[in-house]
């Protein structure tokens, strides 16, 4: 037969094909690695207590990331307070009382759209609307607003799923009970959907500590030497203190910037670790 | 059973377990070249794993265990020295549910010549199988559309045509049936007839029926355990077992 | 039986539901309102012909010249580089993971992808300074310290586990008794993974690709950080070059005054810049929805 002929042949095409997708993904996780090593090795010798609660420094010694870790605080603060309950409500909004019109579906593409909009053009937005228009100026006010608008579109689209995986006959048996549309929601949608919207919420703030690029368009400024005290103050972030510490030719610099990106890299990694945990729960409750 | 007979497939005491959980026990028989073979039984007597370990499909199946020695034409299926693709590109099978590839009807049937390089015509091999499984009048007008857009039956008839591409020394039938509606269903108990001559067919099924309809040999399985084994007409008429009797008369199962 | 009660709060809880959803429509129609008005003021000043077909960008430095498309190869240069980092590393990842890997490599693999794809840009701006650039300089001493290939390589690594997961749901939507009958046929693994797989998840590899290329567009601290600030109309990815968005960064970080020929370019850049990626966006999408289609 002329197929065993060739057979051999073929099986080393399948192994070496085999071996070749294994390769190629331990090269990725190796990348990885290496990135983390990278950095870890030029960071952590700068990083300690000093590091954590000094003021940015033309000396390098001397500066360390106590406003830019407190302007995130603020900043992921205000961006979770204005952004979750909105996401959240919208959500529950275009599960539970939308009809399947046009407009429905239009703003659902939206959404979906909204997503892979670049973050800097968020940043134009917020330039033109939150500090020109409304005279907001650069306040942490302005950069929570900017980020609450990139971010929704994960909160919703997340809380979305989630409320849909939550069965139908768990609704029927709240409505056959007298309940109105709201008490089913808040007393059974949303506690099942729970979950699922804690998990896309942490991914989101995630995004939002670490995005650089919408900061620098409304002017989040790079040298910032006090802590903001109320939402309408100036502020600075730890992904724009790394930006400005990269940007810098010198290798002091360059190191303090790992250091900062060991702590940006430590906080999202809690909170990963806690979004696979949340999940973790709830499937099994399930 | 007749001596001009020959023996195809030997299975000797084959044991099959599932992460630990034995779903084939014991089981020896004989499958005879150029004959049909039904097996019988209870949805889940280990049948279809029985099946499935004739041509080595549960070799993907994690935690899939097996005992015993299974010869193909007097050597091991499962030795060192056979190759589990060579083994699938001579024994071919037809499964329980309709799976076409989202490729044209063409490309379906003659995706296995072509990957496996058979000599011949590529195109003269396409029509005579799907003549064989008489579904060359409904589609030789339109071999390039998509095999998605025929009806169960026929999308049936398509998977048992791209197992003949292959002219196998043996075809495996899953249940071919159990996802079609009636028609579809007499329609391929009549392409088996026809298949008869010139193939050896080992089918699996829970329509007693169809058993007996089409094949020669039926081999009645119970909690993986071969209960009874021998010609169709003798399983059927006069059993040796009483759980033979009381299933193939429909008093359970 | 008492009354019944009424559903003011029922009726308004809905219309506050409401506005939250449409905030994302009025996002919507804001981007595309302030960055319409902004490009048309800045077209008054400057011919689309020349904004779109212009050979030389220099908005700051006399004498000024408005022309797109020194940026664009700029981009192009990072979008094709990051493509052929991230487009076949990813689909080998994504073989990889829905066809060979076991359980417990799963386990491990999908976590440590969205550890990947939860860094942020500014830290592979970093990493391509400090990383990737030397490594380039030391095998080829003719790249600038600033060059699109280093920014490139990072940028595909960065949408790579994107690419990696998209695909890899893409596979794994292919339904098992595809892989039984085209095994049951003799064929090998490479065989049905390449010829049944892969082609059967072709549209959601499709998606996951046009979507990596939109967010390539759309990178902006790698690029900012290691591919320069210098408009340059070139292919090679050795030199010095800026993007779209490193541009509106390098812009951003200066002071400049609202209503300025200068300020409204920001505007008109990012407008190309959303046009091109919301068009990308909608076609992968598109390409998404038929593929979920095919199986249910």
């Amino acid at each position: 037969m002329a197929a065993q002929s060739n057979l051999a042949w073929r099986h080393k095409k399948a192994a070496f094909f085999k071996n070749f997708c294994i390769g190629v993904t331990g090269f990725a996780v190796l990348i990885l690695c290496l990135l983390i090593y990278q950095v870890s090795v030029l960071g952590l010798p700068w990083l300690d207590a000093q590091f954590l609660s000094s003021f940015p420094s033309r000396f390098p010694e001397k500066a360390g990331i106590k406003s830019a870790l407190m302007g995130t605080l603020w900043l992921v603060s205000m961006t979770a307070a204005i952004a979750i309950p909105i996401g959240v409500l919208a959500a529950v909004y275009l599960e539970e009382y939308a009809k399947p019109t046009r407009l429905t579906e239009f703003i659902n593409i939206n959404i979906a759209n909204l997503a892979g909009v670049p973050s800097i053009v968020y940043g134009i937005l917020g330039l033109a609307i939150f500090v020109r228009f409304f005279q907001l100026e650069r306040s942490v006010l302005s950069g929570a607003m900017t980020m609450s608008l990139l971010i929704l579109p994960v909160i919703i689209i997340a809380s979305k799923e989630s409320i849909r995986a939550v069965p139908g006959s768990l609704r029927q048996a709240a409505f056959a009970v007298g309940a109105t549309r709201w008490q089913v929601i808040r007393a059974h949608v949303l506690p099942s959907a729970l979950p699922g919207i804690l998990t896309g919420v942490i991914l989101a703030i995630s995004r939002a500590i670490g995005e650089t690029a919408p900061l620098i368009m409304i002017g989040a400024l790079t040298y910032v030497a006090f802590v903001p005290e109320g939402p309408m103050d100036e502020f600075t972030a730890l992904p724009i203190q790394i930006f400005n510490w990269t940007s810098r030719p010198q290798q002091e610099f360059h190191e303090l910037a790992s250091a900062g990106i060991v702590v940006l890299l430590l906080v999202l990694l809690m909170m990963n670790a806690v979004a696979v945990y949340i999940r973790y729960r709830g499937t099994r409750i399930k | 059973m007749s001596s001009e007979e020959n023996v195809i497939l030997n299975i000797d005491d084959a044991c099959i377990s599932y992460g630990g959980d034995l779903a084939v026990r014991n089981v020896s028989l004989q499958i005879f070249e150029k004959k049909i073979t039904a097996i019988i039984g209870p949805s889940g007597c280990g049948k279809s794993t029985l099946l499935r370990s004739l041509n080595r499909m549960n070799d993907f199946i994690h935690g899939c265990e097996q005992s015993g020695r299974i010869s193909f034409r007097d050597e091991d299926l499962y030795g060192d020295k056979m190759d589990p693709v060579e083994v699938r590109l001579r024994i071919g099978m037809v499964f329980q549910r309709p799976n076409p590839f989202p490729k044209s009807i063409y490309r379906n049937v003659a995706w296995g010549p072509d990957i496996n390089g058979l000599e011949g015509d590529l195109d003269d091999r396409v029509e005579k199988a799907l003549r064989q499984s008489a579904l060359w009048d409904e589609v030789k007008d339109r071999l390039h559309e998509s095999a998605l857009n025929l009806s169960g039956g026929q999308q049936q008839r398509l998977c048992i045509a791209r197992a003949l591409a292959m002219e196998p020394e043996i075809i495996l039938m899953d249940e071919p049936c159990s996802a079609l509606d009636p028609v579809s269903t007499a329609r391929i108990e009549d392409l088996l007839f026809e298949l008869k001559e010139n193939y050896t067919i080992v089918i699996v099924t829970h329509n007693m029926q169809q058993a007996a309809r089409v094949s020669q040999h039926t081999a009645f399985l119970e909690n993986g355990v071969l209960v009874e084994y021998g010609d169709t007409e003798e399983v059927f008429t006069n059993p040796k077992n009483k759980r033979t009797e009381e299933y193939v008369t429909g008093r359970f199962g | 039986m008492k009354t019944v009660k009424p559903r003011y709060l029922e009726n308004s809880l809905q219309v506050v539901f409401f506005m939250c959803a449409a905030i994302s429509t009025i996002t919507t129609v804001a981007v595309i309102g302030i960055l319409a008005f902004e490009t048309w003021g800045f077209l008054q000043h400057v011919s689309i012909v020349e904004f779109l077909f212009g050979t030389r960008w220099s908005p700051l430095l006399h004498p000024k010249s408005y022309g797109l498309l020194p940026l664009l190869a700029g981009t192009t240069l990072i979008v094709v580089g990051a493509s052929l980092v991230a487009l076949p590393i990813g689909l080998a990842c994504a073989i990889y993971l829905s066809e060979y890997a076991g359980e417990r490599a799963r386990n491990v693999l999908k976590p440590v992808l969205e550890v990947l794809a939860g860094i942020p840009t500014v830290v592979y701006g970093f990493f391509a300074l400090t990383f990737v650039t030397p490594i380039l300089r030391t095998v080829l001493p003719q790249t600038d310290v600033f060059n699109a290939a280093s920014a490139a390589i990072v940028v595909g690594i960065m949408v790579l586990p994107m690419v990696a997961s998209l695909c890899d749901d893409a596979f794994r939507a292919v339904p098992d008794n595809l892989r039984e009958g085209a095994y049951s046929l003799g064929a090998t693994s490479f065989e049905v993974t390449t010829r049944v797989v892969v082609p059967a998840g072709l549209s959601g590899v499709f998606a996951a690709f046009v979507l990596a290329i939109s967010r390539a567009i759309g990178e902006t601290m790698a690029v900012t950080l290691a591919a320069g600030a210098t408009p340059n109309l070139t292919l090679n990815p050795l030199e010095s070059i800026q993007t779209m968005t490193a541009y509106i960064v390098q812009v951003s970080l200066g002071d400049t005054p609202a209503g300025t020929l200068t300020y409204q370019t920001l505007f008109a850049v990012a407008a190309v810049l959303f046009l091109v990626t919301l068009c990308l966006n909608i076609a992968a999408n598109m390409i998404m929805k038929r593929f979920q289609e095919v199986y249910e």
